[in-house]
Formats: structure tokens, sequence, C-alpha cells
């Protein structure tokens, strides 16, 4: 990484290896096809995984790409969940029109927001957005007749996949499909990511006050990413809805908006990856440390983030990355 | 300044107060294309405070700012850049972890308005790539275009201020104390870079060595008190009793 550039084409191709797929991505792909074959009894699990993968990774990009902290993205998880809860409910049941629906719905949300989220910053940002949260989470409360309120959203009945696969009991095709739009809205992200627009972001979080100085209209690419990274979210929320058939107020709560965070700083922010092995460290936890004991599984997810944050500052994956750049 | 000579950038009667403080009272400046201007005065006379002026970072009180004779006084900062008023920081303000190669490819994209392309592959830029590995080459920095710039010894941090500036193409450039920190050998150094810039970009830089200022400005602006006290030539401007007695009497010989 650090060896002397003397021409533009090495400058070039410095940053296209940047970009590069490495063979751990590719093995990593490959290994999250492993619950169909060795867990299937997990597969519900894994289904909640790819769905919070989902939730982290449009965080990352406002969080860990653009350095917008936020503490209210729950509100589009939760506004794409219910959007596609109720379409569904109304009779509309075809799961990937639906799911594109929720998406751009959260997404078009995310970016009237952006206009309020970009003339704030630090503690008052964090504020707004967990302000934004509360009260959309109290306006699903109120709109009992919509949402079902505190009972839930009840009547969701997803269509088959393609017309073909049906979501069955076992949690095959709930995982399966995913699994596919994680894996894609990753290829979206990580192609974003690798951009000039993904230079730009990473411009922001590293020095936001110069950025007016090179000529940057840094404002319109905060709006941009959030209103990408809202419709990702709503993705995320879609997909709980759709795969589970049931919508709950708590998929708007402050603690989803919370854990994520968490999840996100677990893994690493800025890296995507970081995001998809986060949430798997702390779902997996959650669901082996309440098996021990069901009331104080958060004393271990504590600890975990307490070891993560004194001892690994660029996360779980910024040490192991930092672990295999030394051993080369 | 004689009357028909191509003035890039002009102020007239521009005032900022804080409060009941008077940073900046009734200046007025003319920078012609290509010049190599010094803007001096002692500490607190209202330099950075009038480039923050001039490049939007503060709005005057009072005033009008032209470049290439629109008026850009109310123009947010962002928009003069790309009109081709860039500026420098007197305190490094860079991008940590960006790399040179990237900072400055950056600073490109978003002089073509292509930055918030992101469907594109950042090194399928080639034409912006190579300019900006050319401003680095300029510079002396292309052997560390790689390196993540909070690793860059503090000189070759200056440099990459004026780098960055450099790749928003200014027809006019305001250098806040580029040499701020650096060590006094380095410094003229990092002025004959400076000195070097192509012809028709104009110059106005902030320095506290008058050597430095005598070597490489072609007029001198004093500020004293946040007005004018004289625009002159160096000669003048090294004679002139007010400027000895406010400003080089202490230090200097």
């Amino acid at each position: 990484m650090q060896t002397p550039v003397s021409a533009p084409i090495e400058a070039r191709d410095w940053l296209r290896r940047r970009s590069r797929w490495s063979p751990f991505e590719i093995l990593f792909w490959l290994a999250t096809l492993l619950p169909f074959i060795f867990f299937p009894t997990y597969l519900p699990l894994a289904n909640q995984i790819a769905i919070a993968a989902l939730f982290a990774i449009s965080v990352d990009l406002i969080l860990g790409y653009a350095g917008i902290v936020t503490l209210g993205h729950a509100m589009f998880f939760g506004l794409g969940a219910y959007f596609a809860g109720i379409i569904s409910v109304h009779g509309w049941g075809e799961p990937i029109s639906g799911l594109l629906m929720a998406g751009l719905f959260a997404g078009i949300i995310g970016y009237i927001i952006s206009f309020l989220i970009t003339r704030v910053q630090h503690l008052a940002l964090i504020m707004v957005t967990l302000g934004l949260g509360f009260l959309t989470y109290e306006l699903a409360n109120a709109l009992h007749w919509l949402t079902g309120g505190t009972d839930g959203l009840r009547g969701i009945s997803t269509w088959p996949v393609f017309g073909q696969f049906r979501f069955d009991m076992w949690g095959y095709t709930a995982y399966g499909y995913a699994l596919a739009v994680l894996f894609l809205c990753f290829l979206l992200s990580r192609r974003l990511v690798n951009s000039s627009f993904g230079l730009a972001l990473r411009g922001i979080r590293e020095n936001v006050k110069r950025m007016p100085a090179i000529g940057a209209d840094h404002k319109s690419h905060l709006r941009l990413i959030y209103a990408i990274s809202a419709a990702i979210a709503g993705l995320a929320g879609g997909l709980l809805a759709q795969t589970t058939n049931t919508v709950a107020l708590d998929s708007l709560s402050f603690e989803r908006s919370a854990d994520v965070v968490v999840m996100l700083i677990l893994g690493g922010t800025g890296r995507l990856y970081g995001a998809i092995l986060g949430t798997f460290i702390f779902l997996v936890a959650r669901d082996q440390l309440a098996g021990i004991n069901p009331q104080y599984w958060y004393f271990g997810i504590g600890m975990l983030l307490m070891v993560v944050v004194l001892f690994m500052p660029k996360g779980i994956l910024g040490f192991l990355a930092r672990i295999v750049a030394r051993a080369k | 300044m004689m009357a028909g000579e191509d003035i890039v950038l002009r102020a007239t009667g521009l005032t900022k107060n804080f409060g009941k403080l008077d940073v900046t009272r009734d200046v007025a400046i003319a920078l012609p294309r290509g010049a190599r201007h010094a803007l001096i005065g002692p500490n607190g006379a209202g330099k950075t405070t009038l480039i923050n002026l001039l490049t939007g970072q503060l709005q005057p009180d009072a005033g009008r700012i032209e470049l290439e004779g629109g008026d850009i006084t109310a123009l947010a900062p962002a928009n003069r850049v790309r009109l081709g008023l860039s500026r420098t920081f007197q305190i490094n303000t860079l991008f940590p972890d960006l790399t040179p190669i990237e900072a400055v490819t950056l600073a490109v994209l978003e002089r073509q308005r292509c930055a918030g392309q992101f469907w594109r592959r950042l090194a399928s830029h080639n034409e912006a790539i190579e300019e900006s590995f050319t401003i680095l080459g300029q510079l002396g920095l292309a052997d560390v275009a790689t390196r993540t710039t909070r690793t860059l010894p503090y000189g070759q941090q200056r440099l990459l201020e004026i780098a960055l500036a450099l790749a928003t193409r200014p027809r006019v450039l305001l250098l806040d104390e580029p040499a701020a920190g650096v060590p006094k050998d380095e410094s003229a150094a990092l002025f004959s870079v400076i000195a070097a810039l192509p012809a028709d970009i104009s110059v106005l830089f902030i320095e506290h060595d008058m050597d430095i200022v005598f070597k490489f400005a072609s007029r001198i602006i004093v500020l004293v008190g946040g007005a004018v006290l004289l625009e002159a030539d160096p000669q003048t401007v090294r004679s002139d009793p007010r400027v000895r007695e406010v400003y080089l009497g202490r230090g200097h010989d």
C-alpha cells in the first residue's frame, strides 16, 4: 500500500486495486449458503440476520461513509415494513413489486427528511434523528386503523416469489429471498462506495469544512446518500414484513435504531462487510445468550461492545484486517 | 491601480464588524491578472478575516466583491470556487484518511461536476486521475500520492493544501500563510513552487516572513486595524515610515 507511485497509470491501478474483489469476499458469500445445507433449523435466524445486515448496510452508508450519526434509522425500516405489510393486507401480495414500492416509499420520505438532516450537525443531528424516530413510532401507534397499533399489523399474505416459490414454514424461501435482496443491495452499495460519489462521501466524513473550498455541493451529496440509505432500510423492513407476515411497532422502535448502530460498531464502520459481520455476531450472540438466560442477554452484548470499542477501535473486521495485513 | 488594467478580483468598501469590533473597515483591493500580491499586517490586523470575506466563509456587512466583473458578494463559498476563486487554509484543512491522489482527484471531479456519479467506478475517471497526478507532480508530491495524508510530513501537507486549491483550476488563489509552521529553509522552497504557478493565476498570499514577502511579492497590501494602510510595490513599502512603525518596527532590521 505504501509503494511510491511514479506514473499516473500506477496511481490509477492503485485506485483500481482498492476496489477489486478479494478471495475472502467470494468465500464469504459462498458461506452465506451454508445454512441451507447444514443448519436448516436455523434458517429463520439466518433470515433475521440477512434482514438486519441489510439494515446495517443502509446505516453504514450514511454513518460509516458520510459520517452522519443517526439514532433514528428504524424510522425508514419501519416505514418500509408497514408499507409492504399494508399493501399486502389490502390485496397486493406480490413480493418483488411490493418490496420495491416499500423501498421507494422509504427513499422518498428519506429524501424529504434529508433537507432537515443536512441543516444540523453533531449533537443536534443525533437529537433530530432520534426525535423523528419517536414521531414515526407514535404516529404508527396512533393510526390504529391502518397499522393495527400495539396489536401489530395482521393479515399479511405474501404470494410466492416469481409465482413459483411459496414461503414455507421452515424458511427456505424466506432466507433465499432475503439473501438475494441482501446480495443485490450489497453489490449496489459496493459499487457506490467505490465510485467518485463514494469518494465524495469519505471527503465529507474526513473534513466537511474543506468540501465547499474544493467547490463541492456536499449537501446535495448528503441528501442523495440519505435517500439511498433510507430506501435500503425500507427494503430491509419490507423483507421483514413479507417473510414473517407480521409488522409490529417494534420495527420502528428506538431499540432497533440503537441496536443497528451497535451491530455496525461491533463489525466496523465504513467497510460494508463490517455491517454484515457485526449483525451476525450480535444476533447469534443474542440467540445463544438468550438460551442461557432470557432476561439478561444485553449484559453479554454490553461486555462485547466494551471490549470491541476499547481494544478494536475499527471494529472486529478492522481488527482482523490489520492482522491479515501484518501477516503479509 | 491604474485604469484599464485587467482586474480579476475587485473588492470595494468591504466592512465587517464582530459586535463592536471593526475587523474589516472599508477595504478596497484589486488583483490584476497574474498578480503575486502579498497581504501583510500585524497579528489581529484582519488578514484572515479579509480572505474569509473574499471567499464567502464570512458575509460582509457592507461592500461588494467582483470576480471577472461579476458580482459574487452573495454567493456561497462553493459557488465562488466554481467560478475560479480558491483558497488554502492557515491551519491544515485536509482529508486525513484519504491519500493525496484521492483528495486531489475528488477536487477535480467536483470541478467537473461528476463527483455525484455513484454508478461509475472511481478508477474509470482516467482524465481526472491523470490531471490529479500532474498537479501532485507539480508540487513534488507524486512519490507520496498513495500514502495516507495523516502520515505525510507537515511540509508536504502544506503543499497538499495548495494542490487541492489548484485542482479547482483557480483564476484567483488566496493563500492564507501557506508556509505557516514550516521551517525557514523549507518555506523558501515552498514559495518557489508558488512563484512557478501558471502566470495567468492571480495570487494573493499572507506571509509574516518579510524576506519572503520582498522576494516573491510584486506588490504588497499592508493591513492595519482592519483597514488598508498602504498598497504599493515592495520598495515603497520597505521605506514607508508608517509601515516601519506599525509593522516592521518590531523585530525587523
